[in-house]
């Protein structure tokens, strides 16, 4: 291959074949310098976000949704093209035909999308309706198949948020490629693969692959029309910056438009179009002004980005999230850095459009990062807590150099592996489930295979243990189930046929599955070992509460009595799933993050030995619970080290908060303070760290006059949300959390 | 080697340079009317082994090791002047920064012996006058000035903290006899202005000890910035810097 579009690049791998990571390690440019070189907004821009924050006013003001067209089925070519501003825009296209204006899509299940549009005061058309009559949706599917067991473990909430009605997402399509090769050369090498595939002999694997290699090509070309839509011809490589991210950003698009998956993450695009750019600059026909204005422009339509959920699924993920997770940094195996001017272009963007949740900016984390970046992340994050941290050092050595975050921590090869996702289990409940016989606490009813419940009056940690032995492997057993049967249901409903095509036609699955719950667990099983523990029995026999006498060591503290609990818990389950086969031989992976679910798991839990009250919020992810932290913010990171990755290789989600005084005294000092604990959490193995700088006197004055914080953002989870947009319940939630001072 | 120990804090960025891991030890002489941390002043408490101190502290390494350290705060630490020289030798040794944080009130051969293995003095210069002293402390400023003169001796590097408190210690007179006793100091690297606050008052309240200064107004923030940038000051605090 070779085309016009490639003067000047270096490599020759990236030619001979599909290979994005060749050609960023053969072009970048790695900066190590400070962010001197950014330019402020433009006019244009500003007047661009003007018109966005405007809109956003207004769909808040409409109760988050500003507008629904419910007679069309969202797909890449079923709308006319859209704008916010057709003279000021740049870089062009929406999901449907007005900004805001959100799609429906019910190949994940019908019934949700006409709950999702009367919960904003809409109905979907007849015309939506009819033709779904017909078709076999992604949760029709499932729950044909779905067994009474599985029915009951996800009603009484031991297995919760399963992608069962909804897309899954976390797949994240490398849309580089459009940028780099043109639509022609991909739809060229699916079709030789589906030509070579097709000679061989036809089990049902092959088939189902050729099948899905049928649907790829023909959504490469849906993806060339929806472009035309707009007026482009994206069959050939991009030519100049401009239309890398135009191209780059039409397969976004053409994903977001086919599917509603949770999350639907970008990648790793930052430092790939900073090679266009520094081309472009060379050639003299972009400055830095221009420059940051075509991230800018590219930002606003990340901004955009919006699917239709239902007022459940908002309680699982508040804040309207859609995880357009943009991996920044890192290095190259080669010891080079992957930092750019352009990672600094893409971060500055919290700047010149102010701060936001979306995207998703990720920081991946190395010691050897440039110092000058180090610090000038610390600065971001301590004037916008806009910002996650994932160790590249931990990561780099199972995914290589060009693997991107989809959702919150879950690292994949960008293009090279997808994953199932699996939402989570409720480890906390499994105790109180285990010592009730199988019985669900709160309601009574026999959930799992019945046993005798616990007999003593004091909880024994021998015997508790012993209790949940039988109950975890139950636990697994259905969960795996549950998963495989939604991914075999969504693979034929609601394949994701433009992502997959963005990916080489062979490629490693996971199947990612997760635990919420893990300090509640370790802290009561803490209390059983080292503290008194009775139990209370309703007049039915079931352990309803418990009474703990004396204090037990609590995760959070630095303190291995119960930190190797958490550890050993957490290895206990991912090895009683691994006994179960996926499907598509999928590996598994397991990840400690709850994202909101923190708050829906605690309700449908009883009261814990660890003295949480029954129906009170988890802490999220891997957190310790709040308050229990005796010794200072480190001692709290080091517990949350000691669950390693190797165990947990989907993630370990960590929020932290800490008040700005308690960094230091000046600014600087403030930066540099930060850059340390970074440093040392990571070098201490760590995974994943959300860093919110805030006073909880801000948020209290936020909830009381939300017209003076309008864009206040924050870190929850894997992820950052408008202040505002969160329930009330789930912003109490936050105010409880640990906020380290100083002392 | 066993030392009484009131708490522990992993993070700390205020008591010495960088990220301090904190160590609050038990008993003081003093009863200062602004005492913050009442629950020290006895000498009773948890006894900490020194080697699982260590240990424990050698957890943050990762944390402490650059620009960081370990800080040794109180109560007033001289009181155990023997357990923390032979910590502050074995972190020496480990190339971990050690800093004291003190009133300046112990037996001052103690402090030679802990100033050997010191990189760094945070001292307290609570008043400018023995009639202060005596009043508001129960001390003599004589044992204080003497400590600090010790540390110029061995070259140590010195920061010294005062706290303004509201109608006490906020006059110009006494601010300036302040800074004029501190800036005699060849060692002195910084010059710090505390605020008075109040928040030591839940904790008095639970030992049932009356707090003297409860009436009393805290000091506003801006008041130590205002302090620290003012021009009758020649030594910044590091407010400024």
């Amino acid at each position: 291959m070779n085309y016009d579009a490639w003067e000047n690049f270096n490599g020759v791998n990236w030619k001979k074949e599909i290979n994005v990571r060749d050609f960023i390690q053969t072009n970048h440019t790695p900066y190590s310098g400070n962010e001197e070189f950014l330019e402020d907004a433009t006019e244009r821009t500003k007047k661009l976000v003007g018109k966005l924050d405007e809109l956003l006013d207004q769909e808040q003001k409409s109760g988050g949704v500003l507008d629904i067209d419910t007679d069309t089925v969202s797909s890449l070519t079923n709308y006319t093209s859209g704008y916010l501003d057709k003279n000021l825009e740049i870089i062009v296209g929406i999901q449907t035909d007005k900004p805001l204006k959100r799609g429906v899509n019910p190949f994940g299940g019908l019934n949700m999308t006409q709950k999702a549009c009367e919960a904003y005061g809409y109905k979907l058309s007849d015309k939506v309706k009819n033709e779904f009559q017909y078709r076999t949706t992604h949760n029709d599917g499932v729950f044909r198949v779905y067994s009474d067991e599985i029915k009951a473990a996800r009603n009484c909430g031991i297995i919760t948020g399963l992608p069962d009605a909804y897309g899954r997402g976390r797949i994240i399509g490398d849309y580089r490629r459009v940028a780099l090769y043109g639509i022609d050369v991909l739809i060229k090498n699916k079709t030789n693969d589906k030509t070579m595939l097709g000679n061989q002999e036809m089990n049902v694997e092959n088939i189902r692959q050729l099948e899905e290699l049928y649907q790829q090509i023909a959504f490469l070309g849906k993806l060339k029309k929806m472009a035309k839509i707009y007026g482009y011809d994206i069959s050939n490589p991009a030519q100049n910056a401009k239309e890398a991210i135009q191209w780059l950003y039409f397969a976004y698009l053409g994903a977001i438009k086919e599917q509603n998956g949770a999350a639907m993450s970008l990648g790793r695009v930052s430092t790939f179009l900073d090679i266009y750019i520094e081309r472009d600059i060379k050639k003299g026909i972009l400055n830095e002004k221009s420059a940051q204005e075509l991230f800018d422009d590219f930002v606003i339509k990340l901004r955009m980005a919006r699917h239709l959920r239902t007022q459940e699924y908002n309680e699982l993920f508040a804040g309207d999230p859609l995880w357009i997770t943009e991996a920044i940094g890192g290095m190259s195996e080669n010891g080079n850095t992957l930092i750019t001017k352009s990672s600094f272009r893409m971060l500055h963007t919290l700047y010149t459009l102010g701060t936001s949740a979306e995207p998703n900016l990720t920081i991946l984390w190395a010691d050897s990062l440039p110092e000058k970046f180090k610090r000038y992340v610390a600065k971001v994050s301590y004037d916008t807590a806009a910002l996650q941290y994932e160790n590249d050092d931990i990561m780099r050595p199972e995914f290589g150099d060009d693997y991107a975050i989809a959702c919150c921590v879950s690292a994949m090869r960008v293009g090279k592996d997808m994953q199932f996702f699996g939402a989570r289990a409720n480890l906390a409940k499994l105790l109180l489930l285990s010592l009730n016989g199988g019985r669900d606490e709160m309601s009574g009813t026999q959930v799992a295979p019945k046993k005798a419940p616990y007999a003593g009056e004091y909880l024994e940690y021998e015997k508790v243990l012993e209790c949940m032995l039988f109950y975890r492997e139950w636990l697994a057993k259905t969960y795996v189930n549950a998963m495989n049967i939604i991914h075999y249901m969504h693979d034929k409903y609601a394949y994701e046929k433009t992502q997959m095509a963005l990916h080489d036609t062979v490629v490693h699955r996971f199947m990612a599955f997760g635990v919420a719950g893990m300090s509640v667990l370790s802290d009561s099983l803490s209390a059983i070992k080292y503290a008194k523990v009775k139990v209370l029995r309703d007049g039915n026999g079931l352990i309803y509460d418990f009474e703990t006498i004396g204090e037990y060591p609590a995760f959070g503290n630095d303190d291995d009595n119960v930190d190797s609990i958490a550890k050993e818990q957490v290895t206990l389950f991912i090895n009683e799933l691994k006994k179960h086969r996926t499907y598509r031989d999928a590996e598994h992976t397991l990840s400690i993050l709850t994202i909101t679910s923190n708050v829906v798991y605690g309700k449908k839990t009883g009261a814990t030995p660890d003295g949480r009250k029954a129906g009170a919020p988890f802490a999220p992810g891997a957190n310790p619970m709040h308050n229990r932290e005796k010794n200072g913010a480190l001692a709290s990171l080091n517990s949350v080290a000691k669950l390693t990755y190797d165990i947990c290789k989907d993630g370990i989600s960590n929020t932290f908060t800490i008040v700005p005084d308690a960094l230091g005294h000046t600014l600087e000092e403030r930066y540099k303070n930060l850059v340390t604990i970074l440093n040392g959490y990571f070098n201490s193995k760590a995974h994943h760290i959300n860093i919110n700088v805030l006073n909880k006197e801000t948020l209290i004055e936020a909830i009381a006059h939300p017209e003076k914080y309008p864009n206040l953002t924050i870190r929850v989870s894997g992820y950052a949300v408008n202040f505002h947009k969160l329930s009330k319940t789930q912003q109490a939630e936050i105010m409880s959390r640990t906020f380290h001072e100083s002392i | 080697m066993k030392g009484v120990i009131n708490s522990f804090q992993s993070l700390g960025t205020l008591d010495g340079p960088g990220l301090r891991y904190v160590i609050f030890m038990q008993g003081c002489p003093l009863r200062c009317i602004n005492c913050h941390n009442p629950e020290t002043w006895s000498l009773d408490g948890d006894k900490y082994d020194l080697d699982d101190i260590y240990a424990r502290i050698m957890r943050y390494q990762n944390y402490i090791c650059n620009n960081g350290g370990v800080t040794i705060s109180g109560g007033e630490p001289l009181l155990q002047w023997e357990f923390i020289a032979e910590l502050f030798s074995k972190l020496q040794k480990s190339g971990i920064h050690t800093a004291l944080d003190t009133s300046g009130i112990g037996d001052l051969n103690g402090a030679k012996e802990v100033l050997k293995y010191t990189n760094l003095v945070i001292c307290d210069l609570k008043f400018s006058s023995q009639e202060e002293y005596s009043k508001n402390c129960k001390a003599d400023i004589g044992r204080v000035l003497n400590f600090i003169e010790l540390t110029e001796k061995e070259k140590i590097p010195l920061w010294i903290r005062h706290l303004i408190i509201p109608g006490i210690t906020d006059t110009a007179s006494s601010i300036n006899a302040i800074v004029k006793i501190a800036k005699g100091y060849k060692n002195l690297e910084k010059f710090e202005f505390l605020p008075f606050k109040k928040t030591c008052i839940p904790k008095y309240k639970e030992l049932g000890f009356p707090f003297p200064l409860e009436q009393n107004d805290e000091c506003p923030n801006t008041l130590i910035e205002k302090l620290a940038k003012s021009q009758m000051i020649p030594l910044l605090t590091h407010f400024n810097d």
